[in-house]
């Protein structure tokens, strides 16, 4: 019987190491060629592991949340089929190679890991197995793996549930339908953590009073959510931050927005104020280098760019995420538009890129809606610079004789304070409130 | 004229009853038991119990007849063995009667009321009893039905004299010459099997093509061939008509029609158990039935508010445990408890030589239910313990979905292998996949390993073999 070895491939340029985020297959599953088994982080960038094989799942070599190194064994194969082609092959080139040893350690030489990051490079993939080890699959931790993936199954129609009869007494004796309890354990068997969560959920039958609640739901911290948390960690631990706030007179911006929109041709994105505030941003910083830059605190050096990589945070399902449009000097107003929609669908999506996630030299955050009228962005490290969008509001503004209506946003900026002084800082917010406020000043050269 | 008014009444001290009235008394229930006979029905008093006593003293003997013939592999010799059978009675006599007295103190230490002596009900609310010292009149607010089951009788072959049934095969004095055993069931085959031992000429006879009919050809192969080396003539597919004239011999109509004649001064018919459903007022309370047995639901409940039936007289399969565990049930039903049958295997195991295991399902049933299956079995012939037990015929089989690998059944035919049961049965209930069982360290030298063998095997792996 051939086996296929999969291991983790090289998921992106530089990359030793990735975090697995989602199994797609459980223990005992027949896959499909191409179909997917199961997804990776790095960075931010999520890359699906596509099945080299038809064949059966003998073996998951990694629990979710686990980092695993690249060219390490993630799953085992069965080739489907008695004596066919594939289980001839594999015994083949078992002899030469050995057998695969747990070694973690990336694959060395030219030695190419069996499996394709994409369609594309299916072909080209190695077709490397490997003879099972003796007493091979590893039943115990495969089927705690195993249930991972079974979590919130339903039961086939008419199935019974499957619990012990421990569990079955608790249940029966605080009155749960077992067949309304959906089970983690192998084999889809009711844990008493099953019932216990099924419990906490379906306790909510009002009864007079108030009650004290004492159950505690732990959350595993994994993929997007650890990525995100360790780089705040290391933004909030590293950067001394100065915050400034100023507001901006944005009626004059918001009149000239209108009219582009409603001029504009069919073909061009509709504009939102992003991308003008990218372009005065680029107007900002060619006059103060020292905001556009990355500060690589350990080797104590500030890397100025001349090219303007704008990252805008934006929310995600999954969370957090930084898309970057690249080279925003370059851009004129329609194409960062065009650019920010795109970028904005592919996050959403999860299908953004780990080039279009990472690179960005200064960031723009903004909640839209929810903009509030101040924040305290955190500066998206190793970056020295952030610009945080608060809510357009009607406010009433003494023009020296009345009050007038005119629509404000306030912009509340961080600076990594080590290199960036307030002064400066200051400047560059100030300068930011004079091209949006005269905003034909973005479009005049000089 | 007595009265007396109770929580709970328990009809028969069987298995089912007497666990029934113990774990009703250990609640704080009221209850009181009525038993005709002696505690422990016809488990501890007439089956179970005494024919495992008498299949071991067989077995004892037949050991020491062979190392007395000198055909012994362990190279043990000795003089002629002699068989005192109404000793061995005896001694039978004296496990039961530790059990029964053992039970009636269980009873005692629980608060229960025994009352001795036939009942009967005279309506839903009440049951009179007829004891040695009058008529008992009970007033019940919960009855429960635990009366059992009987020996079924053949009309051409009733009981009396030659003809006898288990109970009175198990009290015979004397060891019979030549035994006919009609009815190649379980109780006919351990009995029939243990008279062979002790030196009778035996011929069982079964309408069925087969032996042990409940069970696969595969399971029984090795009974049968043992069977054949104890010298016990099987005649399958044929039917007994009955006594010859003289009434020393057992008229068979043979699987080709023709007709024979088994020389035997005693017939033992074992076809079966029948509910006893009779003689207890069952018509005064018209309750609905099941064929012969009466209708139970989930919780015990018959078809009249505050009674109900556990045990043989509910249905198949009748074996004490699945009463005992009827009765712990309804014990703790009517004490309040919520409770209901959620059992997901009856273990049954059959004291043949080699003995039989089951528990859930057998391949075929599986298959039979539509689920796809992985099955393999394990030998006793790869297995050390069982060669040094000279044990060797046998195996351990398993049975388990192929798409999760929950194990669905657990069969073993083997020397010993009723004491595997219980971990049969705790993989079962308690939801075990192959895994499980392959990831468990068996003991060695067992022969449980057969069991860890026969998951690993079936996972494509088996180390032994």
């Amino acid at each position: 019987m051939g086996e296929h070895v999969i291991k983790l491939p090289d998921v992106g340029e530089g990359v030793a190491e990735a975090e697995l985020v989602e199994w797609h297959v459980k223990i005992g599953d027949l896959v499909r060629e191409d179909a997917v088994l199961a997804a990776v982080m790095t960075d931010k960038a999520t890359v699906e592991i596509p099945s080299p094989v038809d064949g059966e799942i003998l073996w998951l070599g990694a629990e979710i949340g686990d980092t695993v190194p690249v060219g390490s064994p993630i799953v085992r194969i069965k080739v489907a089929g008695e004596g066919g082609v594939a289980a001839t092959e594999a015994e083949k080139p078992s002899g030469v190679q050995g057998t695969p040893t747990p070694d973690p350690s990336p694959q060395g030489g030219g030695e190419q890991p069996s499996i394709a990051v994409s369609k594309s490079d299916t072909s080209k993939a190695g077709k490397e197995t490997a003879k099972a080890p003796t007493g091979s699959p590893s039943p115990l931790g495969g089927g705690a793996r195993g249930a991972a993936a079974t979590i919130g199954l339903p039961r086939p129609e008419g199935e019974r549930p499957l619990a012990s009869p421990a569990v079955r007494l608790r249940a029966k004796e605080a009155g749960i339908d077992l067949r309304q309890v959906s089970g983690t354990g192998p084999a889809g068997r009711i844990t008493h953590d099953d019932l216990d969560g099924f419990a906490a959920r379906g306790s909510a039958v009002p009864t007079a009073g108030l009650l004290a609640r004492t159950e505690v739901e732990e959350i595993k911290v994994i993929g997007l959510r650890r990525r995100i948390a360790e780089k705040m960690a290391l933004a909030k631990s590293r950067i001394p931050h100065i915050t400034y706030v100023e507001e901006i007179d944005v009626t004059a911006l918001e009149e000239l927005r209108a009219k582009l929109n409603a001029s504009k041709k069919p073909d061009r994105p509709k504009l939102t104020l992003l991308p003008f505030l990218m372009r005065a941003l680029v107007k900002a910083v060619a006059e103060q280098p020292q905001l556009n830059a990355i500060y690589d605190d350990d080797a104590g050096v500030i890397q100025r760019h001349a090219g303007v990589h704008i990252g805008m945070a934006a929310q995600t399902p999954g969370g957090l995420m930084v898309p970057v449009v690249r080279h925003a000097e370059a851009r004129d107003i329609w194409d960062c538009a065009g650019e920010v929609n795109r970028l904005a669908e592919a996050a959403k999506a999860g299908t953004a890129t780990r080039e279009e996630l990472t690179g960005s030299t200064i960031t723009i955050t903004s909640l839209g809606a929810m903009g509030g009228v101040a924040t305290t962005p955190v500066i998206n490290y190793p970056e020295v610079a952030i610009v945080g969008v608060n809510k357009i509001m009607i406010r009433p503004m003494w023009d020296g004789t009345q009050f007038v209506p005119r629509k404000m946003m306030n912009l509340s900026s961080s600076f990594d304070h080590r290199v960036i002084d307030g002064w400066d800082a200051a400047v560059f917010v100030q300068r930011l409130k004079a091209l949006l406020e005269a905003p034909a000043m973005i479009f005049v050269e000089g | 004229m007595k009265e007396i008014s109770c929580k709970l009444l328990v009809i028969g001290a069987g298995p089912g009853g007497y666990i029934c009235a113990i774990r009703a008394g250990q609640l704080g229930v009221d209850t009181v038991i009525v038993e005709a006979v002696k505690p422990g029905g016809t488990c501890l008093n007439v089956g179970c119990i005494p024919s495992k006593a008498m299949i071991h003293a067989a077995d004892e003997y037949l050991k020491v007849s062979e190392m007395a013939g000198g055909t012994s592999p362990l190279g043990i010799s000795l003089s002629a063995p002699a068989l005192d059978l109404a000793k061995t009675v005896a001694w039978k006599d004296r496990i039961v009667g530790r059990l029964t007295t053992g039970v009636a103190g269980l009873l005692k230490k629980a608060k229960v009321k025994s009352v001795q002596g036939w009942a009967r009900f005279r309506d839903g609310k009440t049951v009179e009893v007829e004891t040695e010292t009058g008529l008992q009149v009970i007033r019940a607010e919960t009855i429960v039905i635990a009366t059992g089951s009987a020996p079924v009788e053949l009309p051409f072959l009733p009981f009396g004299g030659a003809v006898i049934s288990s109970t009175e095969a198990l009290a015979l004095k004397q060891v019979p010459q030549a035994l006919a055993v009609v009815g190649g069931g379980y109780i006919g085959l351990e009995l029939g099997t243990a008279f062979a031992k002790l030196g009778a000429k035996v011929t069982v006879v079964e309408a069925l093509p087969r032996i042990l009919p409940q069970y696969d050809a595969e399971l029984t192969r090795p009974v049968a061939k043992r069977l054949e080396a104890l010298g016990v003539k099987v005649l399958t597919g044929a039917k007994a008509k009955g006594l010859s004239a003289k009434g020393d011999a057992l008229l068979v109509e043979a699987a080709d029609g023709g007709e024979q004649k088994i020389v035997a001064d005693k017939v033992l018919v074992t076809v079966g158990r029948k509910p006893l459903v009779d003689g207890w007022g069952l018509e005064e309370i018209d309750l609905d039935r099941d064929g012969r047995f009466i209708r139970i639901d989930e919780q015990c409940r018959t078809s009249m508010r505050g009674i109900y039936a556990i045990g043989d007289v509910t249905g198949e399969p009748m074996l004490a445990h699945r009463a005992m565990a009827q009765g712990e049930m309804v014990a703790e039903i009517v004490a309040g408890h919520k409770r209901s049958w959620d059992k997901r295997s009856i273990p049954a195991v059959c004291f043949t030589d080699p003995e039989v295991v089951t528990a859930g399902l057998s391949p075929d049933e599986a298959k039979a239910l539509g689920i796809e299956i992985k099955s393999s079995q394990f030998p006793f012939s790869a297995n050390g313990r069982a060669m040094t037990l000279l044990g060797e015929d046998g195996f351990v089989r398993i049975v388990a979905r192929a798409d999760n690998h929950l194990v669905l059944g657990i069969q073993a035919v083997g020397t010993g292998v009723s004491e595997l049961s219980a971990a049969f049965g705790l993989a079962i209930e308690m939801g075990a996949r192959l895994e499980d069982i392959a990831g468990t360290i068996h003991a060695h030298p067992t022969q449980g390993e057969a069991f860890l063998e026969a998951a690993l095997r079936t996972l494509g792996h088996a180390l032994h073999i």
